[in-house]
């Protein structure tokens, strides 16, 4: 199911939460809502969802504007943060409840309602313990069912939100890879949401990166980690430094000193750079620093270095060098960024 | 609190160590004044019971105006407890989900019979639901006052905030995220209210259920002025006891006594069951 | 901004939240709570001031005033000042030595604690009766040395420690087993004495718990009725509290008398209520557990 959505704004209390986003969601897509806190992600899928309203805009499903319907009428799968399951019912009362609440005219028979749960258990891989309640059910285990459930309505679409967010570290890399293949296996359109840039980029087909209640950037986990579209996505995503730049005649200078680098377009502008795209240079004209502090970062090292401010706080940036670079703390490091990005003033 | 306790036995120990004073010495008190107050007294009760011997009990227990006694007490406490399960639930479900002009107050209003001498709500509902009184009026010629529906009126009364104050927190915890789940899989209000919501709060319910029920198999004051106190009719058991011991009738008064205790250990033993069956399936208290 | 307009046109009526009911449903169950309140709750209260007052100020006055009336009133208020902070005692203790240790038996104790609550105030009254009465083991030998505990204070004093017995320690337990051990351990390890932590650390973190539950166990022990019934005698201006003297003036067909006395218990309700309402509200003491 396609799921295209326009203009939509929404206000809590006269809070603006999404300010005129528009997405176009392609049928059979997974696609990542990422943002900090406060970004939208989650106010943007429960309007998808139908658990709120716009207060401006449109949702279509298909080309069906799904504004008329209530959520009960959109065939959405829901996954809940916390899971949400009805803990005074079994997993399989859980998962057949779907179906059971159904109009009398479009209800399964019973038979075929339990052929159908314990077909999704078997998906879900929780074969045998459809009689346990929910809290005698592990944290993994529980977001199976909850996804089980969301399944059992044959949903037109499915929506998560923050699927891995309870659960521990290493259960978490499970499910993901678990889940990736859940969705390669069924095909349905799949939403989530998440804080965690590691589970977007490793997940999803394309990553909708959000703040302040707008889309910053749409795109491929290269996209936006290569090539981000703006400040925000550049410090959001990965780690970066900047700093305040001039460009005069093709030159880059950084506190009137060129640097080094060539780059076109005068002005003024905010030079962000990644660790591990600076290179050390023996060379006049170049950023330099002292070291003020070196560590280990699995198979690489990082040195911070600070950079002198005229008599205000220092710069502060992160480098990644050679493991048996012979750096000391206190020393004076030269380096120069070998792929970099200028957003202009 | 300043002595402390720690001198036990190398083996079987009372308490697990504590670096905190003052353990034997609470203890040692609350145990002494538990006992005095309580443990004696209790026991002096039981004791006169033994004393009675199988027949004398059952003489009382076989008694028609005993057992009469005893239905009315357990019947009218039951359908006041049902009663209050119903518009309790009503009560709580309303004070926690809905914003109305006057919540605060209503919410503060329910508390009354635990604070409101029985003996008061006693006259003031006799006065009201009498032939002649605001309510009664309305009823008439049917009569509320003075006859068995009387004793509901009180005990309904007696019980609501139990109801009330054991739903209404599980109620405040409910996760709104079910509902919106339920909502998702398609279930209109009505299905997730009885299919969903509902039998969350069963154990709730029950526990509230129980605890009116007890405590209106026991009430005295609020009831001994609506009821009538017709033998056989609208006679309670609790009046019965004081009626046995103005005649100086002891034995009767206690075996009356004993039976109403055991019946009620038995209910105190149904609710502790029902929280535990509860804890153990679903993880909440 | 025509393009926002109709879509507010074009959505339906009002949205509703999923989690929510229709508008009539909600004013529907909020009247029904709400008459079923104002009948069993409301009026019965109201109707106490209005029977009080029936017959004008100056007989209300003269009801409170009345030599009986006025020895009810100062026997029950004696009765409160014994009662609760013996009470009182008993829940600190209580409660430091299940709250802040680990022993055997401890589930066993707090039942123990909560018996007077599942026991008829009747019976409470009756086991006294039993133990100190005529015919009892101790009656005649207190007799002979010239105590009385039935049919006088000591009695209607034992009677109303027994039923308001766990007030006290039911607020304090729970509260104190949230706030664990940590804060007197930490005053223990920097040098305070053992009485120094209680009244230092722990007192200033239950205080609000505490007179919570104070605050209950007064109006319990001036309202209690069944209980001291039983082990009063009915004697008048001598054994008659304020709740058994409503119901002499109230057989004796002396209505606004027995409302007025009433309505002065009514007024102490209200007070311990708007209290209560207040410490919750300001402090979150303890959420009413369901067992008053």
């Amino acid at each position: 199911m396609e799921v295209t959505i326009n203009n939509i704004r929404k206000e809590f209390d006269r809070f603006p939460a999404l300010n005129d986003v528009s997405l176009k969601i392609a049928s059979g897509e997974l696609i990542a809502l990422l943002g900090p806190s406060g970004s939208g992600k989650t106010t943007l899928l429960r309007l998808i969802a139908g658990l709120d309203f716009p207060t401006s805009g449109k949702i279509f499903f298909g080309d069906q504007d799904a504004s008329h319907h209530s959520v009960q009428e959109r065939n959405v799968g829901f996954v809940f943060q916390h899971y949400a399951l009805f803990r005074h019912m079994t997993v399989a009362e859980n998962i057949g409840f779907g179906l059971k609440v159904r109009p009398a005219a479009s209800r399964p028979p019973k038979t075929e309602i339990r052929r159908r749960v314990s077909e999704l258990l078997d998906m879900v891989q929780l074969s045998g313990l459809e009689k346990r309640y929910p809290n005698q059910l592990s944290g993994g285990q529980r977001q199976r069912v909850a996804l089980a459930r969301a399944m059992a309505i044959e949903p037109r679409i499915l929506l998560l939100d923050e699927p891995f967010g309870a659960l521990d570290a290493k259960v978490r890399k499970e499910l993901r890879r678990w889940l990736r293949e859940f969705h390669d296996r069924t095909g349905h359109t799949t939403v989530f949401v998440t804080h965690d840039q590691e589970e977007a980029l490793e997940l999803a087909d394309r990553v909708v990166v959000m703040s302040q209640g707008k889309i910053e950037q749409v795109g491929s986990a290269d996209d936006v980690y290569d090539r981000p579209g703006s400040p925000f996505v550049f410090s959001f995503i990965g780690e970066s430094s900047q700093l305040p730049v001039e460009v005069r005649d093709g030159t880059m200078l950084f506190q009137g000193q060129p640097i080094g680098i060539a780059e076109a377009g005068d002005g003024a502008g905010e030079l962000f750079f990644r660790p591990e795209d600076v290179t050390l240079v023996d060379a006049p004209d170049a950023l330099f620093g002292k070291v003020t502090a070196c560590r280990r970062l699995a198979g690489t090292r990082i040195a911070e270095i600070d950079i002198a401010n005229d008599g205000h706080a220092p710069y502060h940036v992160e480098v990644e060098v050679p493991l048996h670079a012979p750096i000391e703390l206190g020393s004076e490091t030269r380096f120069r960024p070998t792929r970099w990005k200028v957003f202009r003033k | 609190m300043i002595h402390n306790a720690t001198a036990s036995p190398a083996k079987w120990r009372l308490k697990r160590p504590s670096i905190i004073p003052g353990f034997g010495l609470t203890l040692g008190f609350s145990l002494a004044y538990l006992s005095i107050i309580i443990l004696i007294p209790v026991a002096g009760l039981l004791w006169r019971t033994a004393g009675l011997g199988w027949s004398g009990f059952f003489a009382v227990l076989t008694d028609r105006r005993t057992l009469d006694a005893l239905y009315i007490s357990f019947g009218t406490a039951f359908v006041a407890a049902l009663v209050n399960v119903v518009f309790g639930t009503v009560v709580a479900w309303v004070l926690t989900r809905y914003n109305f002009p006057g919540r605060r107050l209503i919410d503060a209003i329910v508390d009354l019979p635990f604070a409101l001498p029985t003996a008061v709500a006693g006259i003031a509902l006799a006065a009201l639901y009498a032939p002649n009184g605001w309510v009664g009026s309305l009823f008439m010629p049917f009569r509320i006052a003075f006859t068995p529906l009387g004793i509901v009126v009180a005990l309904v009364f007696i019980g609501l905030p139990f109801v009330v104050r054991t739903v209404q927190p599980v109620m405040e915890e409910l996760d709104r995220e079910v509902e919106e789940a339920a909502a998702t899989l398609g279930a209109n209000r009505f299905q997730t209210i009885s299919k969903v919501i509902l039998p969350g709060l069963t154990p709730a319910i029950l526990t509230g259920f129980a605890l009116a029920f007890a405590r209106g198999v026991g009430e005295y004051g609020s009831v001994i002025f609506i009821a009538g106190n017709i033998p056989y009719v609208s006679e309670i058991a609790p009046l019965l006891i004081v009626i046995r011991l103005e005649e100086f009738n002891y034995a009767g008064a206690t075996a009356i006594a004993t039976i109403m205790l055991i019946i009620s250990f038995v209910m105190l033993f149904i609710i502790n069951l029902i929280q535990a069956w509860n804890r153990r399936r679903y993880g909440n208290v | 901004m025509s393009e926002d307009t109709r879509t507010a046109l074009g959505k339906p009526p009002a949205f509703r939240n999923p989690a929510d009911e229709r508008p009539l449903a909600k004013i529907l169950l909020i009247g029904l709570a709400l008459v079923f309140l104002a009948f069993f709750l409301l009026l019965p209260l109201v109707s106490v001031f209005v029977e009080a007052f029936r017959k004008g100020w100056s007989e209300y006055y003269e009801a409170l005033i009345e030599p009986d009336a006025a020895a009810a009133i100062r026997l029950t208020l004696l009765v409160a000042a014994i009662s609760v902070p013996l009470n009182l005692v008993f829940g600190l203790c209580a409660s430091w030595a299940i709250a802040k240790f680990e022993f055997k038996g401890k589930s066993f104790l707090i039942t123990l604690i909560d018996l007077p609550f599942s026991i008829s105030p009747v019976i409470s009254g009756l086991v006294y009766v039993l133990l100190f009465g005529s015919n009892s083991l101790l009656g005649p030998i207190l007799k002979s040395q010239g105590i009385t505990i039935l049919f006088a204070v000591p009695g209607i004093v034992l009677a109303t420690v027994f039923v308001t017995f766990p007030f006290v320690a039911r607020e304090l337990i729970p509260l104190m087993e949230d706030q664990g051990t940590g804060d007197e351990e930490a005053a223990l390890s920097l040098g305070a004495s053992g009485w120094q932590t209680f009244l230092y650390v722990t007192l200033p973190n239950i205080k609000w718990g505490l007179l919570y539950g104070v605050l209950l166990c007064n109006a319990r022990a001036m309202g209690e009725f069944g209980a001291v019934s039983v082990v009063s005698g009915h004697i008048r201006g001598l054994t008659n509290t304020m709740p058994l003297h409503v119901e002499i003036l109230y057989n004796e067909y002396n209505f606004v008398a027995a409302f007025a006395v009433a309505s002065l218990l009514a007024l102490l309700a209200l007070v311990t209520l708007a209290l209560k309402t207040l410490l919750e509200l300001r402090f979150g003491a303890g959420a009413a557990g369901g067992r008053h």
